[in-house]
């Protein structure tokens, strides 16, 4: 029995060396090396990523950037919560903040500057083999909409001049804010999308299913297609006027690729302004916002976006206030 | 006559007995073999595909949204410490509780009660203990978003286990062990300690480790209460950089706790999702890290399957009843 007790503490040994080395191996950083706590959505989170990772870079681990990803709704409540362990500094968010939230925030006593930062462009694809180039936002409606569930199955329902296939859906699953912007803008506020199609939350399984399929329609983020252009082709959204559009930054930047472009945003908490880090920070994130926010394969704001947006954090306007229309 | 037909229509029967027999273990086998050999198909796409980037520098170098420079060192880094917390609270914890039901407790309904929640919450979904902690743990404790955190969650979520494979392994050992113990006068805790204990180590042992191996895989829980995607710096060091690297300081009591226990309060993140955040990225390239990363993962549930088994060879090799 003694020599097997001998063998548990040799095996408890092992863990504590593990340990030791695993933790010898780390670099010391002081208790107080200021941090920026970042949260929130995971459409902004490729630009944050880029940014707070140049930012290290740039200032050589002086102070440390952290990012999570609890979407954007769960990012404003822990932006806008009372409890200091939870709050962070910056919100990543897709959409603006909603007017409950705000309440939120101030209940907390919390005052938040909200800057746009980049463009989202959803696009519409299809197989290369597919010979539809275009649609209008009603086509798109007639197609998603809940009435269409069972009834349009075939891509010539909805379009005699379309192929007589079958048609195949592919879309964001239901807590996406990619699914609630597309419902929003192309069925409206109080339609219901229909059930009978492919949802993923994983948009490379929604780019796979559209590359394979030569009947297949779906709809993701611009960098998705972006990535993936050589398997799939964006489809033209004619919003009405009889002019359709491809999803592009000039397109998006000059407004006429609508309605399915998107600004996307970062909130920053007033008070945290005061920490230089934090400051330090934000300055940083919108002077390099144009090359970075291209780099990742979305669309930057135009130029004086960001001039007005660099003059609201010097003045510290709080609020959900548009920058300018549309914004 | 009729002895010779009726030993006819038995060996007919045996005959058919056994071709079935036969038939049930070719199906067996083959069930088995379709399954491994799905899983070892999976498994090795997974190490093809990762295998270019299992580099030196992707171990030590942190996230990146350049797909070439990426790596998971505060993932590996934070799984690790994770890992380690939990094991410091879950074993303890769940051995004096598993010893403390088999041994000590009467048998009577409050014996059942425990027993029946026991059992239940084995079998109760992650994503709920993930709530139940950051309520408790972030909250009301406020312990933060923490490494600790993580490691306390992902303890209660083991702690079933734990208790559960205790007392199982303290059943199946014989009862004349510990009557001849106390025939030679020893006391309770003597009998168990020096002698209960040290038999069913082996498969406490296991039963943990196997515990442990289901929580390094755990996402949900972990994201419920904070961790974080992007995190480009390790925790404190508890140890000094020089000679004799013990963090010690000029006054009593000497010891520096803060840099000693500093690392349980900092932020992390852990392998699954590093694995999860690349899986979803619109660059192919990230697939690449993905599967490197996934391989790393398996990597180490086996390492730590494997340390199961072999201490269950080692505790076992002497024990004979």
């Amino acid at each position: 029995m003694k020599l097997k007790r001998n063998t548990g503490f040799l095996g408890g040994l092992f863990a504590l060396v593990a340990t030791t080395v695993v933790t010898t191996g780390i670099e010391v950083n002081s208790q107080s090396t200021p941090t920026v706590k970042i949260d929130g959505s995971s459409t902004v989170y490729p630009v944050t990523e880029a940014v707070a990772e140049e930012f290290q870079n740039a200032k050589a681990g002086a102070i440390q950037v952290t990012v999570g990803v609890s979407g954007t709704g769960g990012g404003f409540k822990k932006f806008c919560s009372g409890e200091e362990s939870v709050q962070t500094d910056i919100s990543n968010a897709s959409r603006p903040i909603k007017p409950e939230e705000e309440e939120a925030c101030k209940a907390a006593g919390i005052e938040f500057i909200e800057l746009p930062i980049a463009y989202d462009a959803l696009t519409v694809v299809v197989n290369p083999a597919n010979p539809v180039n275009s649609m209008t936002v009603g086509e798109l409606k007639t197609m998603w909409e809940k009435a269409a569930e069972g009834t349009i199955t075939k891509w010539n329902q909805i379009n005699p001049s379309w192929p007589d296939a079958p048609l195949t859906l592919y879309g964001p699953g239901a807590d996406s804010g990619t699914f609630d912007y597309f419902v929003e803008e192309i069925l409206g506020k109080d339609n219901d999308i229909r059930s009978d199609f492919t949802p993923s939350e994983d948009d490379n399984v929604l780019v796979q299913g559209v590359s394979r399929d030569p009947n297949a329609l779906g709809y993701f983020g611009f960098a998705y297609y972006e990535e993936n252009q050589d398997q799939l082709k964006a489809i033209a959204i004619d919003p009405g006027d009889g002019t359709p559009v491809l999803p592009s930054g000039e397109t998006v930047n000059n407004g006429t690729y609508t309605p399915l472009s998107r600004p996307i945003y970062i909130y920053i908490n007033k008070a945290s302004l005061a920490k230089p880090e934090v400051k330090e920070f934000v300055d940083f994130y919108l002077q390099n916002a144009p090359t970075l926010v291209q780099e990742v394969a979305y669309i930057p704001l135009p130029t004086e976006d960001y001039e007005k947006a660099i003059e609201r954090l010097q003045n510290a306007e709080t609020g959900r206030v548009p920058l300018r229309e549309g914004l | 006559m009729l002895i010779s037909d009726n030993l006819k229509e038995v060996r007919t029967q045996v005959q058919r007995r056994q071709l079935a027999n036969g038939i049930f273990a070719m199906i067996g086998l083959l069930t088995i073999l379709v399954a491994l050999i799905i899983l070892l198909g999976l498994t090795l796409q997974l190490l093809i595909q990762g295998a270019p980037r299992l580099s030196w520098d992707f171990f030590t170098s942190f996230p990146s949204r350049k797909p070439e420079q990426a790596g998971i060192l505060s993932a590996w880094v934070g799984t690790s410490l994770v890992m380690l917390v939990t094991a410091l609270a879950a074993v303890p914890l769940g051995i004096a509780a598993g010893i403390y039901l088999e041994e000590y407790a009467r048998k009577n309904w409050v014996a059942d009660i425990i027993e029946i929640n026991v059992t239940n919450l084995a079998g109760v979904p992650s994503i709920v203990y993930g709530l139940l902690a950051l309520g408790l743990f972030v909250y009301q404790f406020k312990l933060g978003e923490s490494i600790q955190t993580a490691g306390l969650t992902l303890a209660l979520l083991i702690l079933p286990i734990v208790i559960v494979t205790t007392r199982e392994a303290l059943r199946a050992v014989p009862n004349s062990l510990r009557e001849a113990a106390y025939a030679l006068g020893a006391t309770k805790w003597q009998t168990i300690w020096d002698h209960v204990l040290p038999c069913g180590l082996g498969s406490i042992m296991t039963g943990v480790i196997v515990a442990l191996s289901r929580a390094i895989g755990e996402t949900a829980p972990v994201i419920t209460i904070g961790a974080l995607t992007f995190i480009a710096f390790l925790p404190d060091s508890p140890l000094n950089q020089e000679f004799p690297y013990l963090p010690l300081t000029g006054s009593f009591p000497w010891i520096n706790f803060e840099q000693l226990f500093g690392w349980l309060g900092a932020a992390f993140t852990v392998m699954p999702i590093q694995m999860f955040n690349w899986v979803s990225r619109p660059n192919p390239e990230f697939q690449l890290n993905a599967a490197a990363a996934g391989t790393v993962l398996i990597a180490m549930t086996l390492v730590m399957n494997g340390m199961a088994i072999y201490l269950r060879f080692l505790f076992r090799r002497g024990v004979k009843w």
